[in-house]
């Protein structure tokens, strides 16, 4: 048995180092003959059923179009999916990986680049990259500050909306001091996910923004910065707060979804969201009563890109390239922006699209539950990656082991 | 007789199916324990590893959690389905408690956790029962009831999975002893129903049922599905934290997590040497008692009544908890304090029949293949013990508990990297192979006595009547044991079904059987879609328990000499 | 040939006790009769006899069978039939399906098949029971089934383990007339186990202890 472990060592020491990419992605012609027939294995989040039927779709759409057929892989978590990738390559498996292609972004996709366990670039060369709006949102070539460098391509924007049930609130709390104070006098009616679940630590960015007085300093490594000066009034906040969260702080929800359950159940008055249009499809799915609405701070809320990315040994590099640009497809965006389907925002340029493409655009309702782009505001840009990383690690702990 | 010949490798092969890939698993995980994984730039032996372990503040509470709910569950569940026997084995209610509680068996654990975090949570089903009318709440009340830090929802949850399994457990052993009797005799001398069952009958039962007491306890510290459903946060019991090291990001933690694998073996190990050494002091108190001759007759009608109590609650429990969630499958807006939903829809139904159809379909192929091969495992094994004279020593036995015993995270993650190496992931042969592993030791367990009770000069009979040994066996044994094998089938099939981990982490996630999608919804909290699920994944395994009672029934209708005699 | 059945200088030992020591010649439509009490080696000498000794015990001999040594065949391979003391008919049979089990494979044809068993029934006064439960049968018929099957097999040789022990009175002389006419008429070497002294004497012939001793009633 160790000799077969080193064996599979050696191979895979061997073999990561000498590899070459087969595909060409300014080639698309060719990648489109060698995509026919093939099945693209998408690992994505699957907690989210109206985001599976979306997928669906976009596979049914693809097979038709194409003849590439879509195998939608759910995952619990996308660290999974690195994982995968990461015990191919221990075990030397340099091709034909399981993986082609993943929704990722921010630390795992930083993790993924830092390894070289990624395919590319390839993102600059899909032919739909024309439309994708490089000068107004620099989120889709900035992945939580980390040039993309073209080894992913952005599918969706995303942003932090506050939801709450006007049969229970009149008049919501719009800045992180005003919230602490709310749930000050309505103790146990708020919480967020427990970090390092990725919109509880969200949240803690954003109270971050709140409460710092430069937040340009965000933008940079935390190491570049008197970290523990920087942040002690997140600390001194969260200790505020934690008191009057829901079960005092004892337990937190452990994701999006089950935050929105407590919304749901009546348990906590505010939740939120990474998905400005969630509510909205919420209401229309009996999950949330019609009452509901959404808000954001007056200082803007965290916004970012949902991105894909190609694992180095993908066996279906062609089908995944064909997928990855079929999703920055304006019609498949005009699609995804409608409430009714996922009311995720456009990655596009509205200027940039043909006359009939943005009239599909401009035909979308908002739904009951959503805010206007004007209402939204503008998107903070997200910390450089570190911050997530040692944040989650602090709060851990502090809060996290009961201590 | 040459042709039965390869039947004696069967047991070698059936100990290799079994032993093998939890030994290639426990290596591929021991290895980065100790700083080991070349893909990650680990080539040298260090403590790295474990230092990184300890260095975590939650290590020791986390370790705690999965000590005290590990046990606290066994503990309660064995005390549970001890008392429900002895107070009632052999009476009309018995039979009733047997049957109310055996469909429980094939209910997967985190179907089980999810109705049962509905039931009891403050927003749940039971507090929408009483309120607004007698409780007064219009809102949910913020009590800490599912995640409480000492972890006791989740043990719940595990006591209601593991009493049903015990208690059959329990009455399989029984059969094997002269319980009745041994009863009967204690109670003319004086003695109370239940601690003369207590005293005379449960040391003798106790051997029998230790295997599967261990294999109870070894589940519960390590269970990672019903943990993430009911178990405490801050922090999460050793092996939930092991698995989100495992996810992280940060790929260097995949060291710290190996050695958190590892510690939790150990913990296991430990437990189960702790319990061992436990029997001995109980069994010495017990004869210490016994002799001093207290009668204990006082104490029998409570004891009844606590046991049926419990029982009811057990399945009550698990009953209402899949109702409710096949309620909610069908809900539209479901409010606090509303019973019922405003309106009911079969939207969520509709939408999903697809997905439903094609999990369903790979459920059914996976269960049929693993169990067909557990299955002819164990029929030649078995076969081979009876033509060539072998017997099943203790040892051989505790091997088919090995599955069983070692914590699934602690290899299942290794297993999958020896998995890639030797080409075979990622496909369903690969997945069917792995869920034969854990599918394997019930079949045999469930198949065995009966196998060995068949009375033997049938065999001999058709013998001097001219049939050769595989005439016998295809002709005579196994049509007239069709009952008990494919009984042992339908116990193979619903473990098969409720495996989360070797189908996801074998199948590269790339096989979706009903479980891996609950599972995967379960992360989303959506209770439509976990609703749904949570019903076929029961209603799966139900339907091969219900062919298992049908086919037998319908084939041997005409004969007398075959109909169940319970 | 038919030379009947010989047991050849046949020793069989537990742990060094000797339980059954023979030297005994059977000719065809003749019954022996082996007596003594239980545990005194008769159902030994029959597990010998029909190849299925268990490995504890010693064995030395030969056993003969119309001139063929038999000694190292297997169960099947020896054509000797076999009556226990319950009846072993097989519960998930009808009674012709057991029946038919038992016939040779050489009767080839389903309808020729399904004739012998009729016949086989007729002899023994259960025409028309061939689809029954066996479940459903008195002791008698059952009995007078078991024999039947046993027959149907064409054995060269009967061994009867107590066959009448289990039955009331009545049946039991009306069933012992049965086969002892049966072994005649086809003339078997026939071994017959009893402890019961009336059937011993029932069935005529000698009567022998399992070693070797004629007994005299």
């Amino acid at each position: 048995m160790n000799r077969m472990i080193s064996t599979a060592a050696a191979i895979a020491l061997t073999a990561s180092a000498g590899f070459a990419q087969t595909v060409d992605p300014s080639d698309w012609d060719a990648v489109l003959a060698e995509a026919k027939g093939q099945t693209v294995y998408w690992n994505a989040w699957g907690g989210d059923q109206r985001i599976n039927d979306f997928i669906a779709s976009v596979g049914a759409q693809m097979e038709a179009e194409y003849g590439v057929s879509l195998e939608h892989v759910k995952l619990s978590d996308t660290a999974n999916a690195v994982t995968r990738v990461l015990s191919e390559k221990a075990a030397g498996q340099d091709q034909g990986g399981a993986i082609d292609l993943i929704w990722i972004n921010g630390a795992n996709f930083a993790a993924m680049k830092e390894n070289e366990l990624l395919f590319g670039p390839f993102a600059e060369q899909l032919p739909n990259w024309q439309y994708v709006d490089v000068e107004g949102k620099p989120a889709v070539i900035n992945d939580f500050t980390n040039p993309t460098e073209g080894l992913e391509s952005p599918w969706a924007m995303a942003q932090l909306v506050f939801e709450y049930d006007t049969a229970r609130l009149s008049e919501p709390p719009r800045s992180v001091a005003a919230l602490a104070e709310w749930a000050a006098n309505n103790p146990g009616r708020f919480t967020y996910p427990q970090p390092p679940d990725y919109l509880g630590t969200t949240f803690l960015k954003q109270v971050l923004y709140g409460v710092i007085e430069d937040p340009s300093v965000l933008q940079m490594p935390v190491e570049a910065v008197d970290y523990d000066v920087t942040v002690a009034p997140l600390w001194d906040y969260l200790d505020g707060l934690t008191p009057n969260l829901w079960r005092s702080g004892a337990a937190y929800p452990q994701n999006e979804p089950r935050l929105g359950q407590l919304v749901a159940d009546g348990e906590i008055d505010i939740s939120f969201a990474f998905n400005p249009g969630r509510a909205s499809a919420a209401i229309a799915n009996f999950e949330l009563p019609d009452t509901v609405r959404t808000f954001v701070f007056d200082q803007g809320t965290i916004g970012n890109a949902s991105f894909v990315a190609i694992p180095y040994n993908a066996a279906n590099q062609a089908g995944a390239l064909v997928l990855a640009n079929l999703l920055i497809d304006p019609e498949v965006q005009a699609r995804a922006q409608d409430p009714a389907v996922l009311g995720f925002q456009t990655v596009l340029n509205m200027d940039a699209l043909p006359t009939e493409d943005r009239a599909r655009f401009d035909a979308l309702e908002l739904g009951v539950a959503t805010l206007s782009p004007a209402d939204l505001g503008s998107a903070l840009l997200e910390p450089h990656a570190s911050w997530m990383t040692r944040i989650q690690q602090d709060w851990i702990t502090r809060y996290g082991v009961g201590q | 007789m040459n042709r039965g010949r390869p039947l004696r490798f069967a047991p070698l092969l059936t100990i290799l199916l079994l032993i093998g890939p939890v030994g290639a698993g426990v290596l591929g995980t021991l290895a980065p324990a100790f700083g080991y994984l070349p893909a990650l730039g680990g080539v040298s032996v260090t403590l790295d590893p474990w230092r990184d372990l300890m260095a975590w503040q939650g290590l020791w509470p986390a370790a705690w959690l999965s000590i005290s709910t590990g046990i606290g569950a066994t503990v309660i569940s064995l005390i549970i389905s001890t008392l429900i026997v002895a107070a009632w084995q052999g009476t009309r209610v018995f039979a009733f408690v047997m049957r109310a509680l055996s469909p429980l068996l094939s209910v997967p654990h985190a179907a089980a956790a999810f109705g049962l975090a509905f039931l009891i949570a403050p927003s749940g089903w039971i507090s929408r029962a009483l309120s607004p009318h007698i409780t007064g709440w219009e809102r949910p009340p913020d009590i800490l009831i599912t995640q409480d830090p000492m972890g006791l929802s989740m043990m719940a949850a595990l006591v209601v999975k593991e009493v049903p399994f015990l208690l059959l457990m329990t009455m399989a052993a029984l059969g094997q002893t002269d319980s009745l009797r041994m009863r009967m005799s204690a109670q003319v001398l004086g003695y109370g129903r239940v601690w003369g069952w207590l005293l005379a009958v449960f040391p003798r039962v106790y051997p029998q049922i230790r295997l599967p007491i261990y294999a109870v306890l070894a589940y519960s510290m390590s269970v990672v599905d019903v943990a993430l459903i009911l178990g405490p946060t801050r922090p999460p019991t050793l092996s939930v934290q092991v698995l989100t090291w495992m996810s992280d990001p940060d790929l260097s933690l995949r060291f710290q997590a190996a050695a958190g694998a590892v510690l939790q073996l150990g913990l296991v190990l430990a437990a189960l040497f702790a319990w061992r050494s436990a029997e001995r002091v109980v069994a010495r108190l017990g004869c210490g008692i016994a002799m001093r001759g207290h009668r204990g007759a006082g104490g029998d009608a409570a004891s009844r009544g606590v046991a049926l109590s419990l029982a009811m609650i057990c399945a009550g429990a698990v009953l209402f908890g899949l109702g409710a969630l096949t309620v909610w499958s069908f809900a539209g807006l479901w409010q606090f304090p509303d019973l019922l939903p405003q309106q009911l829809s079969l939207r969520v139904w509709m939408a999903q029949s697809g997905n439903l159809a094609a999990a369903t379909k790979d459920t059914v192929i996976i269960g049929v293949a693993a169990t067909g091969i557990a299955l002819l495992l164990v029929i030649a094994c078995l076969e081979a013990e009876y033509r060539h004279g072998l017997r099943t020593s203790g040892r051989a036995l505790l091997l088919l508990y090995i599955p069983l015993i070692v914590p699934q995270v602690a290899f299942l993650p290794g297993l999958s990297i020896f998995a890639i190496l030797t080409g075979v992931d990622g496909g369903i042969a690969a997945v069917i192979m792995a869920h034969a592993v854990f599918v394997l030791p019930y079949v045999f367990l469930s198949l065995a006595d009966p196998w060995r009770a068949w009375d033997q000069r049938l065999g001999l009979a058709a013998q001097t009547l001219g049939a050769g040994a595989e005439r016998v066996l295809w002709g005579v044994r196994l049509p007239m044991l069709l009952r008990p094998v494919l009984t042992a089938a339908a116990v193979g099939f619903a473990v098969s079904v409720g495996q989360y981990l070797p189908t996801l982490l074998i199948g590269a996630g790339r096989i979706e059987t009903l479980t891996t999608e609950a599972v995967a919804l379960a992360s989303g909290g959506n209770r439509r879609l976990i609703g749904m699920y949570a019903l076929l994944q029961m209603v799966t395994p139900l339907a091969a328990f219900t062919v298992a009672i049908l086919v037998p029934s319908l084939i041997y209708r005409n004969r007398r000499g075959l109909s169940v005699s319970v | 040939m038919k030379d009947g059945l010989h047991i050849l200088e046949l020793e069989i030992a537990q742990r060094g006790r000797v339980l059954v020591s023979l030297d005994l010649k059977i000719a065809p439509g003749e019954i022996v009769t082996i007596m003594g009490p239980s545990g005194s080696g008769k159902s030994t000498l029959l597990s010998a006899l029909i190849g299925a000794l268990a490995p504890e015990f010693e064995m030395r001999g030969h056993v003969l069978l119309n001139g063929i040594d038999i000694t190292d065949l297997s169960t099947r391979q020896r054509r000797i039939g076999l009556l226990f003391q319950d009846d072993t008919l097989f519960p998930h049979l009808s009674v012709g399906a057991n029946l038919a089990f038992a016939l040779p494979p050489t009767v080839r044809g389903k309808g020729a098949r399904m004739a012998r068993v009729e016949r086989a029934l007729l002899d023994a006064g259960l025409d028309g029971f061939s689809g029954r439960d066996p479940a459903t049968l008195s002791g008698g018929q059952r009995a007078r089934v078991s024999l039947m099957r046993t027959l149907i097999a064409e054995p060269n040789a009967l061994l009867l383990d107590e066959p009448f022990s289990k039955l009331d009175a009545d049946r039991r002389t009306h069933i012992r007339a049965f086969v002892v006419d049966r072994v005649r008429q086809r003339a078997l070497p026939a071994l017959l186990v009893t402890h019961d002294a009336e059937d011993a004497r029932a069935v005529g012939g000698r009567i022998l202890d399992p070693l070797g001793r004629e007994i005299s009633l």
